[in-house]
């Protein structure tokens, strides 16, 4: 999530460089018309909302996720999450009903601009939003959204979201030729009720900003939709109906049970996924989770196949046994509900930067209800080699029926030096 | 108070099996738990993970995860006309310092004391008479009975043994003897959560030689669990790998019941839970009317000193000494006095009694490196009661168990076939046979308080917050010297039987007790809970009978000590107490047993 707002931030900025000249071209997506179903009188700080509306809207606050972001530390919804982009630093805003420091001067209007077009109370929102699906929310879910949102606590909490953005990415109206060229001002279009899984997924979810490739600008690739993507260090695994590689062997249920719990039995969310797990996934219905694993598994299919396996080094098994079986089994079969097998676990064969990235820095998984250890995967960046890594990695994806390209050792140490990560003990001085 | 922290529905001191035990029952009851503990946090991954290989230098032999003796001890002496000195190093005793306690760094022995084991006074007399009960008193056992019985505890043992994962084969399932089981074993409702751990060489040999001399082995009850399991709390634990890194370490990976591995999870993402780390409680204080207590006063490690939290209900769940020396420092209850017998509070201390006899086995494989904390057979045919002792000079017994607990290369560099120089490369060639040759046959034996041996304070001796250390007075009696000289021949036998062709034996007893040498950490008593107000401190439900809003439990709840493994016991007494608490004292705060 956060390399999305990396990537949105910065090449929304360049985007407008190349689109800022285009006046008037930008009415349509800045065209508020869709707001005229909101109120334009009272403010969030002195609305009175209707405690049923509010209690739904919680539970669309769930579904987008937003504390991930607005809920980091300085109260809940008061802000404060620093993103770094290569073009300067984006600090998330504080959304509590402070008139001062927070929304509380907005309208309902105001906040249905903001939520789902991008227009916000200080100029134009970075992409780091992802307005660019919230537009799919239907009016009944923003007025309940807004009825919440006047229930937070209201907390001072001065932000100045855009200081650490330099000329002339500091200038908000940019956004204007990004969102020309990349945002649909249009809400969903199907039934939010019949086809709830696809509504939830396109809209407040927001699956695809993760798990969706982007093209050079960062917009989503809407040929590649759900077919996997690299976030921030990490591998959002395809997740279409594709059986070799995405969820498509998958059941229902099963997938069901993931996005609530942050497993399946065999996989173990991780990373972001975790996060997005235990703050979202987890507070939606079992009905509703259900829907959106019916749904992912009807996702045309990516086309996407195993590739040719890597040859495993002799030195591979024993390093396994040594290093990982204590947990992960000697036939890969994990600790149901805290550590992921490897068996059968599709998630492992693509792009391997989430097998990287957790063999450096660690991981924990989610602690959800349903799985409630939140083991944790120690580093073993000061353990092993860029080489070991790579090569215990290939044991792993090439055993028990996986099938997976060998790891270059040189990807290893790229991502050991994104990461910070220690160098190992072997390398150090004598 | 300068620094006094919100008041809480329960204070909780130290947060081992007990406090975490405690604090999820109360919790779950709606209550507002603040833990006060004096030790550090600690997790499985980033403390013990399995990426860093098991460090016998750190953990076993400089004993890292315990408290240090240099910080704060406790003075020792064998009779009060000695002046007790304080102790730099306590072989003895493992005193936990972190979140979690003992139960992190504990082998994981799981253990329901037997039904004996509660009422040794009222037994005593009904299978060998009054006289023989009297005459056991009056060479100065304090013999009594606990105020419950087995079956009162057996509902709060289940649900332990099922937060924990425990593995095993019950041998008494609802009166029903079992094969394969301990057929001397108190009923069981249910079979063990988990399946036992499989037999070692040594272990299966143990096995056959003590079935063919007519005794009837069973695999023992063990915190290291025989497959991947989820907890009645959510949690998910794994399967053992036989690493034998158990006692004095953290398991690595999710193993090993403990509060990381089976409570904590779950415990500290409770809203009403909080736990003050590296915490020291210095002492309870005292209502005006002197009834009650009104919190516990505490220094903390945030450099703010001296800090106190109010709270309704104080628990003391510390170390059994520690719980004590808690008590005696709050001023709660009479300090015991044995030229008197007055007095309650640091009566019935006492230790175990134990031998072992460790066999030569030439040529053998006993891999000891295939091992966990509590891998073992044992027989239970000389423990307790469950022998005849009408002409026999003691009472009570022992759990003789073959372990398979560690193959620790600097903590076995000692285990020496007899005759093997001690030094050079004729050491080197001796211990790397012995490593593999050796077996141990370890003798856990009952044991009973006597009038001589308690706990008090120190009259000399201070820690760093100026409070005196807590001073024990303790001794071997006579009739559990006799008892382990019994056990230990019957032990020789065994392994003579079993093909040793060489044997040591360690018994402790031959010599006064000191600290630096002994077999087992399980001391007990001092606190001990019963039915009568003037011979225990704690009543059935480890209630003081002095303030009735003070708690504790502990291995100090224990007026004589079983052939076993004190930690689940001490668990089950944890949730019998929290569910008294929540169900009743909180509706109706005063004492929950009527002196």
């Amino acid at each position: 999530m956060a390399n999305w707002k990396k990537i949105g931030a910065g090449a929304g900025a360049i985007a407008a460089v190349a689109a800022i000249g285009a006046g008037t071209w930008a009415y349509e997506t800045l065209e508020t018309s869709r707001s005229d179903v909101a109120d334009d009188n009272v403010t969030l700080a002195t609305f009175e909302a209707n405690p049923e509306a509010a209690e739904r809207g919680e539970y669309v606050m769930r579904m987008g996720d937003c504390a991930a972001c607005h809920t980091r530390g300085q109260g809940e919804m008061a802000g404060g999450y620093e993103i770094e982009t290569p073009f300067g630093k984006l600090v998330s805003s504080n959304i509590t009903p402070d008139t001062e420091t927070g929304i509380g001067k907005m309208t309902e209007r105001d906040f249905f601009n903001a939520l789902r077009q991008g227009i916000g109370q200080h100029g134009l929102l970075y992409p780091a939003m992802p307005y660019t699906a919230y537009a799919k929310l239907t009016d009944a879910d923003m007025h309940d959204l807004w009825a919440y949102m006047s229930t937070v606590e209201p907390v001072q909490n001065d932000i100045d979201e855009n200081a650490g953005m330099p000329f002339p990415f500091n200038i908000r109206l940019a956004m204007a030729g990004w969102d020309m060229l990349f945002f649909k001002n249009e809400g969903f279009d199907g039934d939010p009720v019949a086809d709830r899984g696809r509504y939830i997924v396109d809209g407040a979810g927001h699956c695809s900003a993760c798990h969706s490739p982007r093209n050079i600008l960062g917009a989503e690739q809407g040929s590649a939709y759900l077919h996997g993507a690299n976030v921030d260090g990490w591998h959002a695994p395809d997740i279409t109906s594709n059986a070799a590689m995405g969820v498509g062997g998958t059941s229902a249920e099963d997938l069901a049970r993931y996005l609530g719990t942050g497993t399946d039995g065999v996989a173990v969310a991780s990373g972001p996924m975790a996060e997005a797990v235990q703050h979202s996934l987890q507070y939606l219905t079992v009905d509703d989770r259900l829907a959106m694993a019916n749904y992912l598994l009807s996702v045309e299919d990516s086309g996407a196949e195993r590739t040719a396996p890597a040859k495993i080094a002799d030195s591979a098994e024993l390093a396994y046994e040594v290093n990982c079986s204590a947990c992960h089994g000697l036939n890969g079969e994990g600790i149901v509900n805290a550590v992921p097998a490897f068996k059968g676990n599709n998630a492992l064969l693509a792009d391997p930067s989430s097998l990287i990235h957790v063999m450096l820095n660690g991981a924990r998984a989610p602690y959800t209800e349903g799985a409630r250890t939140a083991a944790g995967m120690p580093s073993f960046a000061w353990k092993m080699d860029d080489a070991q890594i790579a090569s215990v990695l290939d044991y792993v994806r090439n055993s028990w029926g996986n099938q997976a390209a060998a790891i270059a050792p040189a990807k290893v140490g790229r991502m050991r030096e994104t990461l910070g990560a220690s160098q190992p003990i072997s390398a150090l001085p004598e | 108070m300068a620094n006094e922290r919100p008041k809480a529905d329960v204070v909780i001191v130290g947060l081992g099996w007990a406090g975490s035990v405690m604090a999820e029952e109360l919790t779950r009851a709606g209550l507002n738990v603040v833990a006060i503990e004096r030790g550090k946090w600690r997790d499985t991954s980033t403390d013990f993970p399995p990426a860093v290989d098991p460090d016998e230098l750190k953990w076993h032999t400089r004993r890292q995860m315990l408290a240090a003796p240099s910080r704060e001890t406790y003075t020792f002496r064998n009779r009060s006309s000695q002046t007790a000195a304080p102790t730099r190093e306590w072989s003895a005793f493992q005193f936990g310092e972190n979140v979690g306690g003992a139960g992190t760094h504990w082998a994981g022995m799981s253990w329901r004391f037997s039904p004996w084991d509660f009422e040794v006074a009222t037994r005593t007399e009904d299978r060998y008479g009054r006289a023989r009960l009297d005459a056991l008193r009056a060479e100065g056992l304090l013999l009594q009975d606990w105020g419950i019985t087995y079956d009162d505890l057996a509902e709060d043992y289940d649900r332990f043994e099922r937060i924990a994962g425990t593995s095993g084969i019950a041998g008494n399932l609802n009166g029903e003897i079992r094969p394969g089981g301990n057929p001397f074993e108190g009923p069981r409702s249910r079979d063990y959560p988990t399946p036992p751990l499989k037999d070692s060489y040594w272990m299966a040999r143990y096995r056959d030689t003590t079935t063919r001399m007519g005794y009837h082995p069973f695999t023992i009850p063990a915190g290291n669990l025989g497959q991947a399991y989820v907890n009645p709390l959510g949690v998910s634990m794994g399967p053992c790998t036989y690493c034998g890194f158990c006692d004095f370490h953290g398991c690595g990976n999710y193993s090993k019941s403990s509060p990381q591995a089976c409570i904590l999870p779950v415990l500290m993402r409770r809203p009403n839970f909080t736990v003050l780390t590296e915490t020291q409680a210095l002492n309870a204080v005292k209502s005006e009317d002197g009834k009650t207590v009104t919190g516990v006063r505490y220094v903390g490690s945030d450099g703010q000193g001296e800090g106190f939290q109010p709270a309704d209900i104080v628990i003391f769940t510390a170390y059994q000494m520690d719980n004590v020396r808690l008590m005696l420092l709050s001023r709660i209850g009479e300090q015991y006095d044995p030229s008197t017998m007055q007095g309650t509070i640091g009566r019935n201390y006492n230790y175990q009694t134990c031998s072992s006899v460790t066999g030569y086995f030439d040529g053998a494989k006993m891999n000891p490196f295939i091992s966990a904390g509590a891998m073992a057979v044992q027989i239970d045919d000389l423990n307790g009661d469950n022998f005849d002792h009408a002409d026999l000079d003691f009472i009570g017994g022992a759990g003789m168990m073959s372990v398979q607990t560690q193959g620790r290369p600097i903590a076995l560099a000692n285990t020496l076939r007899p005759g093997t120089s001690r030094w050079g490369s004729g050491w080197k060639e001796g211990f790397s046979k012995s490593y593999n040759e050796a077996a141990t046959l370890f003798n856990q034996g009952t044991s009973m308080s006597t009038r001589d041996a308690y706990l008090s304070l120190d009259p000399t001796y201070e820690d760093r917050f100026g409070q005196p250390l807590l001073r024990i007075t303790f001794d071997w009696n006579r009739n559990d010297k006799a008892m382990m000289r019994h056990i230990t021949d019957k032990a020789q036998a065994i392994m003579q039987e079993a093909g040793a062709d060489a044997m040591t034996t360690d018994l402790q007893t031959e010599n006064s007790w000191n600290p630096y040498t002994q077999l087992s950490s399980h001391t007990i008593g001092g606190l001990v809970m019963g039915a009568d107000p003037t011979t225990s401190a704690l009543n059935p439900y480890c209630q003081s009978w002095d303030c009735h809003n003070v708690f504790s439990v502990g291995a100090n709840c224990f007026p004589n000590n079983a052939g076993y493994n004190p930690t689940v016991t001490i668990g089950a007494l944890a949730i019998r107490a929290a569910k008294a608490i929540h169900s009743t004292y909180v509706n109706n705060p005063g004492p929950l047993v009527e002196a």
